[in-house]
């Protein structure tokens, strides 16, 4: 076969699966919807899918004739700085002008026309990165190897004589350039190599380089487009209500109230949970739902409270139900019995709300054939699959466009609970775009909660004060069990609940200890909980890190020397520990009359550890200085991950001061940001940030410094008052 | 009905006169860069200017503003994109994912207004914007660094 058969028949491929997406999106029933302008507005792209002759090297680059180079990201931007990441990754391998590269998002649905091209859309578990790394990176080098061709056969010259950098072609030996916007549309007939070398990290120039973020400017001016802010062509407006009590119905609404109130279009019930009012504008549909009469059925669990979750919790802090083995080495029974002095302490944790700045929304249109869907999402293919389900259309005939995430946190990854409604909403309103958005109080009080947990901890230690057996038992809420139970181990046990105490793998304990056990007695109230920025990393460290201080203090040792001891067989846990000490000036008096506070932990395959530095007055903490280390491995964008760590801590200290969702009758008691405070910058300490890659692995970056706020600063809390904190948030605490 | 005063020109708004100037600028006028967070006038998303100082813009009715003052949103903070905020921001790269952005830079362009200098207890004072992401620390070194710009003759 020779090589025009075979580029004609790949050409064709391209052009048949783009035609396809093409014509789906002109199938719509949208009058006077550019595709262009929905993109170039909502997710930030070029009008690709609707020109198949364009110049496509492959599904992650398309490289235009004026040189401009752009890049698919498979993955959500929500602030993390994963757009301008993965996009290094590839203009690594591609040899590209950097400042030539602009991005674009494209779609689940062409995803799924093109045999899942771009692998996996998902946006969690600080695995934007570290999972698709090598992937983008091929997908570099082959356009790249493909541009060169182009070059050489243009010339008539063999490839190997020829060379790229920046965007720009060399034929060696006669010194003739070319650029590759200028031999793009040739490249793109070629046939991809089936094999390429990937670059020697070492030989890296744009990974690792602090590079701009590539979507600060229209962030700056208000021209970013989120969610919220889409305004399609005769678009109505939808507020929603759902049965404030977990699980409860709609039992009836009378809408004969708000029917002719200005704007009000449609007064609808949505599933079998909610109701909404639909109007011309959503301060018209928000202000008619306020003054809607609703009636819920409210279920079984409307008398459920905290105090009986508590005891919930509680009961399974020594019960033998239930109860699952997360990691276990020697025997902790007998050790904690040979032990000269046992410690035993019980920690707490709340649920919390994700609390994304930009509330749940999404946009959809409905026709008997189409369903189209606009959404910040942190998981475009599980948000089509919502759509398709809610629209009853099969998923071809659907499609999903990603916008620029308000924040994620995770609120937005396993569930899409909104784009289920606006999809209900819509198909009771065909043809007719309805944006719906949550208001603050609904989003507070349908979150999908950081789980509740209870720890109890007991730790044995010899003559010497070194730590020989540690039985961990936690009390709670399994994730997996209410959101992906396929996901859960064959004994029915939850992995994620043991976060940070694993013995191995992405999570693992950071300390050898010889008799060890770690149980979870699972304990599921009907509240439902979600993957949390952090997800059980953040109580689990708060649990393994104060208590090894408490030890530490209890044997009479310096908690630095105290862990070192422990992490023997943990170097690379002990190197960020003992830079953020050394940084920090561990030993030495602090300024201003600080204490200190520190804590480590392996999580999302990153190591990370903080020194915290408080000063406690009239009964107030406050938190004047944080020294930060992270090895990820790999350091894609250090400034990006120094941004990252800075607001992991504003997350972090956010959750342990403030964070809690509390439930009488059945619903959260938290309406908005008065009684479910945050952070605000005058609470802000200083952060120090040490990124020390060693190289060798790729970790995550926007999850593992939540870890160590909270332990760190509860530390310094002790050792400036003696005090032992260990039910989060401290609001209520007096000091 | 309503006139007012926005980023310079005179619009007529056909609104209920309890609507809050958040939705009459994001709904009517399609100024879609001021945003609705909280809507109880405490995380400072729907940060604008009226007069020239920082308000929150989720509760304040229509009906409260005079015809003539001056309203301004983030779209007319500065033509190019280069308010001394702006250049800050941009030098920084403070936003991460931006949605409590307008109203931080809103926030922190009538701090400047104000006091062409301030220290970190007036920034603390002056910027009681909430940001989940936690760019805090970027801000209040944009803050100082905008101040430096300004200082310098700037755009404004």
């Amino acid at each position: 076969m020779s090589k025009a058969r075979i580029a004609v028949s790949r050409r064709e491929f391209i052009i048949r699966s783009t035609t396809a997406g093409a014509g789906f999106a002109l199938g719509l029933t949208l009058p006077g919807l550019p595709r262009t302008a929905l993109t170039a507005e909502g997710t930030g792209g070029t009008d690709w899918a609707a020109d198949p002759e364009g110049p496509e090297i492959n599904a992650w680059v398309v490289i235009q004739p004026d040189d401009t180079v752009v890049i698919r990201i498979a993955r959500s931007e929500m602030g993390q700085g994963t757009l301008t990441g993965l996009a290094q990754l590839v203009a690594e391998e591609l040899e590209c002008d950097w400042s030539k590269v602009t991005t674009e998002y494209p779609t689940p649905g062409e995803n799924l026309r093109r045999d899942r091209v771009w692998g996996s859309f998902s946006t969690g578990g600080s695995r934007g990165i570290r999972d698709s790394h090598a992937y983008v990176r091929k997908g570099g080098a082959v356009a790249r190897e493909m541009l060169i061709q182009a070059a050489a056969e243009a010339w008539d010259v063999p490839k190997a004589e020829c060379s790229a950098e920046a965007s720009v072609v060399t034929h060696g030996p006669s010194g003739r350039t070319t650029t590759y916007g200028q031999v793009a549309k040739a490249a793109a007939k070629l046939w991809p190599p089936e094999h390429v070398e990937l670059k020697d990290p070492e030989d890296w120039e744009l990974i690792g380089k602090p590079v701009k973020r590539l979507d600060t400017l229209d962030k700056l001016n208000g021209k970013q487009i989120f969610g919220a802010d889409l305004t399609l062509p005769g678009m109505l407006n939808a507020a929603v209500k759902a049965c404030p009590v977990f699980t409860g119905k709609l039992d009836s609404f009378d809408d004969s109230k708000v029917r002719d109130k200005p704007g009000v279009r449609a007064v609808l019930a949505v599933g079998d949970n909610a109701v909404a009012v639909v109007a011309d504008t959503w301060w018209q549909a928000k202000t008619a739902l306020d003054a809607l009469p609703v009636t819920w059925n409210k279920g079984p669990h409307a008398d459920l409270s905290s105090a009986a979750i508590d005891e919930m919790l509680d009961e399974g802090l020594t019960s033998g139900e239930q109860v699952f083995v997360g990691n276990a080495s020697g025997d902790a029974e007998q050790g904690l019995a040979g032990a000269a002095k046992t410690i035993e302490a019980v920690y707490a944790y709340p649920y919390q709300n994700h609390a994304t700045m930009e509330t749940m929304n999404a946009t959809a249109v409905w026709t008997p054939e189409r369903c189209e869907v606009w959404c910040p999402t942190q998981d475009g293919m599980a948000a089509l699959e919502a759509a398709a389900e809610a629209a009853g259309l099969p998923i071809e005939q659907c499609d999903v466009h990603k916008i620029h995430l308000g924040g994620g946190f995770g609120r937005r990854g396993a569930f899409h609970d909104f784009v289920t409604q606006a999809v209900l909403i819509a198909k009771q309103l065909p043809d007719t775009p309805v944006k719906l958005l949550w208001t603050r109080e609904e989003d507070m009080a349908h979150g999908h909660y950081h789980p509740i947990t209870k720890c109890k901890l007991v730790g044995g230690l010899d003559e010497s004060g070194d730590l020989t057996a540690l039985k961990v038992r936690i009390s709670g809420q399994s994730i997996l069990a209410s959101v992906r139970p396929e996901w859960m181990a064959e004994d029915g046990s939850d992995p994620v609940t043991f976060q940070g105490f694993h013995a191995d793998g992405d999570h693992a304990i950071s300390y050898g200890v010889a008799n060890l056990l770690v149980e979870h007695a699972m304990r599921n109230p009907p509240v439902p909980p979600g993957f949390w920025r952090g997800v059980n990393i953040n109580q689990n460290a708060i649990y393994l890190e104060c208590f090894i201080d408490e030890l530490a203090h209890a044997a009479g040792k310096d908690p630095l020397a105290f862990r070192r001891k422990l992490m023997a067989e943990h170097p690379k846990s002990l190197a960020v520990l003992e830079t953020v000490a050394e940084k920090a000036g561990w030993g030495k008096p602090a300024a201003n009359g600080a204490h200190r506070g520190l804590a480590v932990v392996k999580t999302f395959g990153s190591y990370v550890a903080a020194c915290a530095e408080v000063s406690v007055s009239d009964g107030k903490v406050k938190v004047q200085r944080i020294v930060a280390a992270t090895d990820p491995g790999y350091a894609v964008n250090p400034q990006q991950i120094e941004a990252q760590v800075e607001g992991s801590f504003v997350y972090g200290l956010s959750a342990l001061f403030q964070g809690e969702c509390t439930i009488e009758n059945g619903a959260v008691v938290q309406s908005n940001f008065h009684d479910y405070p945050s952070m605000q910058i005058a609470d802000m300490p200083d952060v120090e940030v040490i990124v020390m890659p060693s190289g060798g692995f790729w970790g995550g970056i926007g999850e593992p410094t939540i870890a160590v706020a909270a332990p760190a600063v509860l530390n310094a809390v002790f050792a400036a008052t003696g005090q032992r904190l260990r039910r989060v948030p401290l609001k209520s605490v007096e000091l | 009905m309503a006139t007012l005063k926005i980023n310079g020109e005179r619009v007529d708004v056909d609104v209920d006169a309890s609507t809050p100037l958040l939705w009459v600028v994001r709904e009517q006028l399609g100024l879609t860069g001021t945003k609705y967070s909280c809507g109880i006038g405490i995380c400072g998303s729907c940060t604008v200017h009226v007069d020239g100082a920082a308000v929150r813009s989720c509760t304040l009715p229509v009906s409260e503003l005079a015809e003539g003052q001056e309203i301004l949103t983030i779209e007319g903070l500065s033509a190019n994109n280069d308010h001394p905020v702006q250049q800050a921001w941009a030098e920084l790269d403070v936003p991460q994912c931006g949605y409590c952005q307008p109203g931080m830079i809103m926030a922190a362009a009538a701090l400047l207004t104000e006091n062409a200098e301030p220290a970190d207890t007036d920034i603390d004072a002056a910027v009681t914007n909430i940001c989940r992401c936690g760019t805090f620390n970027r801000v209040r070194r944009g803050i100082h660094l905008a101040a430096e710009i300004k200082k310098n003759g700037g755009a404004s």
